[in-house]
């Protein structure tokens, strides 16, 4: 029962990482934009959150927790949005092809990220790895009363608060795109933007602000990457990379509805940490399991160009640059 | 009717955007190097930032970091020439506008393979059979890489940049597996240099170059590419392919047939820089083996347009930049990853610039707003 439990934890926690990653790509794709640079905007949002943090606790003797929570999740939102609107820069404004610009963020991103990761203490004058404890306690905080009400306590309550945060984020992201006007018409704009563009929707801007707050939402991903699940140090070993792909891969597998992403990226992490927990793996074979998950996605992806129905496929422009003057 | 008019005047937005029709080459190279030029500014301001290093001097730095001695020079050969044969790998999928991102794994199963092969059959074969046999079985490994992601494009549309990035994480945790079994030493989760006392599969030096090879072999294939694309029925059907896939199925080709048949082509080729990477360069391997430039050759081959021989000079120029960054870094004792982000810096702004040729902006005139 405890190492069903453990697994579960570990899942909810690997989950979150990609849930974010996989929203804001979701948010993004809805518009027409397929941003490759996923793992590089995650990596932006990791990096500046602890940028901000560690140069607040350097500036400051005693770190005020809130002034911690909203540096950190102001740099890392803030600068997931400038990769975004990078990306969205040159694929909108200057039609750049999309692919080779989200491929171009992700080398950017993942070098700034690891440039700065392991520098960042260096340059400012300090030894060792970088770390900010004050300010990722805060991240991890859990409300003990809650916590400790046996197994159910332990499955649901013993996360940092950004776990329920992605959670609603996913569930508005979902009624925001269903259930509202903004969200149809931002449909629209990614499955056919000249008619969106006809029937009076400023395809530019619904572009602009779908990629800049998906960049956002994904790069929270990086936050809480870097805060919660390890620690508020950074790990200069490519983790973010593979997650980031990972959400990527997740938006195929929840057939672009943002609430899927909640049971598919727990389930991703079941997949993920599944090893772990099966006796009699040696460790080359442990290295087999962990290829499930893309398995998965790809069968899903097969599956679903296999039935071709047409709400599980993806926005009709995707990947098209939108120039109003060419029909 | 006249108000109607003056209501259009006061309309005309400031500036707008029409489609050039063929810029001429000069001009559009000038676009080019003006972009290069901006972007190297950029790149010395930012390392100017960090380090406080005077940007004349930055890149005299790179140069000293790429080409300071033979042996350095040689390196960057090296590397220059895995970048370009993966990029010449890609160029016929991406010609066609099939967005194979999934280089990556086809170099690493490519690599795997060679590796296997020196392992198992190092010493146990004469030296002329098995570089026959590794280069069969890298190109082989490859191209089935490349080959099933083309079948279910073509049989079912399956979306094929999902797919390639998938099978990159399969032939990762394919070379994860097979690096924990073959281990060496014990415990320390790296195969190390294979065969490192006998050289069994390594390329030998030629000329006394330990490099020459490598640049023969990927010059070869590049010319060889240069000529498929440019000069073949098959190559002339890549192209059509990737401008319309409907005027190619109403000129009676078999889109189908296309996809699979280049789709091989590219992998086996991004499979034997596999190859060339493990038995020509690193003589081990791990899931680093392919380092990226799976997505970096992507890259050079958009940015040269598909022409093979351009990508000689693109390549170069993203090695050097890598070799450069890498030298400062490690002057102020910074870690490598800095080369990565004056790549991207760069990128950006040479996939801008194709927009000031491919489109003009005309401005409003003083007269019309008035």
């Amino acid at each position: 029962m405890s190492q069903i439990i453990s697994l579960m934890q570990a899942a909810v926690v690997f989950g979150t990482v990609i849930m974010f990653g996989a929203v804001g790509e979701i948010l993004s794709e809805k518009s027409g934009n397929l941003n490759l640079g996923v793992p590089g905007i995650m990596y932006l949002g990791g990096i500046a959150s602890l940028m901000g943090a560690f140069y607040y606790e350097s500036a400051v003797a005693e770190p005020n927790k809130l002034l911690c929570l909203i540096i950190a999740l102001g740099c890392g939102f803030g600068a997931a949005c400038i990769g975004g609107l990078i990306y969205g820069f040159l694929t909108i404004t200057l039609r750049a092809n999309q692919n080779v610009t989200g491929l171009t963020l992700t080398i950017f991103g993942s070098g700034f990220g690891n440039f700065f990761g392991g520098s960042l203490n260096k340059l400012a004058g300090g030894v060792g790895q970088i770390s900010v404890a004050a300010t990722s306690s805060v991240f991890r905080a859990y409300i003990p009363a809650l916590s400790n009400l046996g197994y159910i306590g332990k499955v649901f309550f013993t996360y940092g608060w950004m776990v329920y945060l992605a959670l609603a984020i996913a569930i508005f992201c979902g009624w925001f795109l269903k259930r509202t006007k903004r969200g149809l018409n931002l449909r629209a704009v990614g499955e056919n933007p000249s008619t969106a563009d006809a029937a009076g929707i400023s395809v530019i801007r619904y572009k602009y602000l779908a990629t800049c707050l998906g960049a956002g939402i994904s790069g929270l991903g990086g936050v809480f990457y870097t805060m919660d699940y390890i620690k508020g140090t950074w790990g200069n070993d490519l983790t973010i990379e593979s997650l980031g792909w990972l959400a990527v891969a997740l938006v195929i597998f929840t057939t672009w509805k943002p609430v899927n992403a909640i049971w598919g990226s727990y389930l991703f992490g079941i997949l993920y940490w599944m090893y772990f927990y099966i006796s009699g793996l040696t460790r080359s074979t442990q290295e087999l399991f962990k290829m499930i998950p893309y398995l998965v996605t790809l069968a899903v992806l097969v599956f679903v160009s296999m039935k071709r129905k047409r709400e599980n496929l993806g926005p009709a422009a995707l990947g098209l640059s939108f120039f109003r003057e060419e029909r | 009717m006249a108000a109607v008019k003056s209501m259009h005047e006061k309309k005309e937005p400031f500036v707008r955007i029409a489609k050039r029709s063929g810029l001429q080459h000069w001009k559009a190279w000038g676009i080019r190097i003006i972009a290069m030029i901006l972007a190297l500014a950029v790149c010395a301001a930012v390392i100017y930032v960090i380090v406080r290093m005077n940007p004349v001097r930055v890149y005299a730095t790179m140069f000293r970091g790429a080409f300071s001695t033979s042996r350095r020079t040689w390196v960057t050969v090296r590397d220059t020439m895995m970048l370009l044969c993966v990029g010449v790998g890609l160029a016929p999928a991406f010609k066609m506008r099939f967005w194979n991102i999934g280089a990556e794994g086809q170099i690493l199963v490519g690599g795997l393979v060679t590796a296997a092969c020196m392992i198992y059959w190092g010493g146990r074969m004469p030296t002329a059979l098995l570089f026959a046999v590794m280069i069969a079985a890298s190109v082989a490994a490859g191209a089935v890489w490349g080959l099933v992601p083309a079948v279910f494009k073509a049989k079912w549309k399956t979306n094929e940049t999902l797919f390639t990035l998938m099978l990159n994480y399969v032939a990762i945790q394919l070379t994860s597996f097979f690096v924990a079994k073959w281990e060496n030493p014990y415990g320390s989760n790296t195969v190390g240099i294979i065969n490192q006392g006998t050289k069994y599969g390594w390329f030998p030096a030629v000329f006394g170059k330990q490099y020459f090879l490598n640049l023969a072999i990927v010059l070869a294939v590049t010319v060889a590419m240069y000529i498929y694309l440019r000069h073949t029925k098959h190559g002339y059907e890549i192209a059509v392919v990737g401008e319309s896939e409907n005027t190619a199925r109403y000129a009676g080709i078999s889109v189908a047939r296309v996809y699979i048949r280049t789709m091989l082509l590219s992998g086996a080729v991004c499979g034997l820089s596999g190859f060339i990477a493990v038995s020509g360069a690193s003589h081990t391997i791990s899931t680093s083996t392919a380092g990226g430039r799976g997505f970096t050759a992507i890259i050079v081959a958009w940015l040269a347009k598909f022409n093979t021989l351009a990508m000689i000079l693109v390549a170069l120029l993203l090695v050097f930049l890598e070799k450069g960054s890498i030298e400062i870094a490690s002057q102020y004792q910074l870690n490598d990853y800095a080369s990565e982000m004056i790549t991207g810096i760069i990128l950006f702004f040479i996939l801008g610039s194709e927009f000031f040729i491919n489109y003009k902006l005309i401005f409003r005139k003083r007269e019309a707003a008035r």
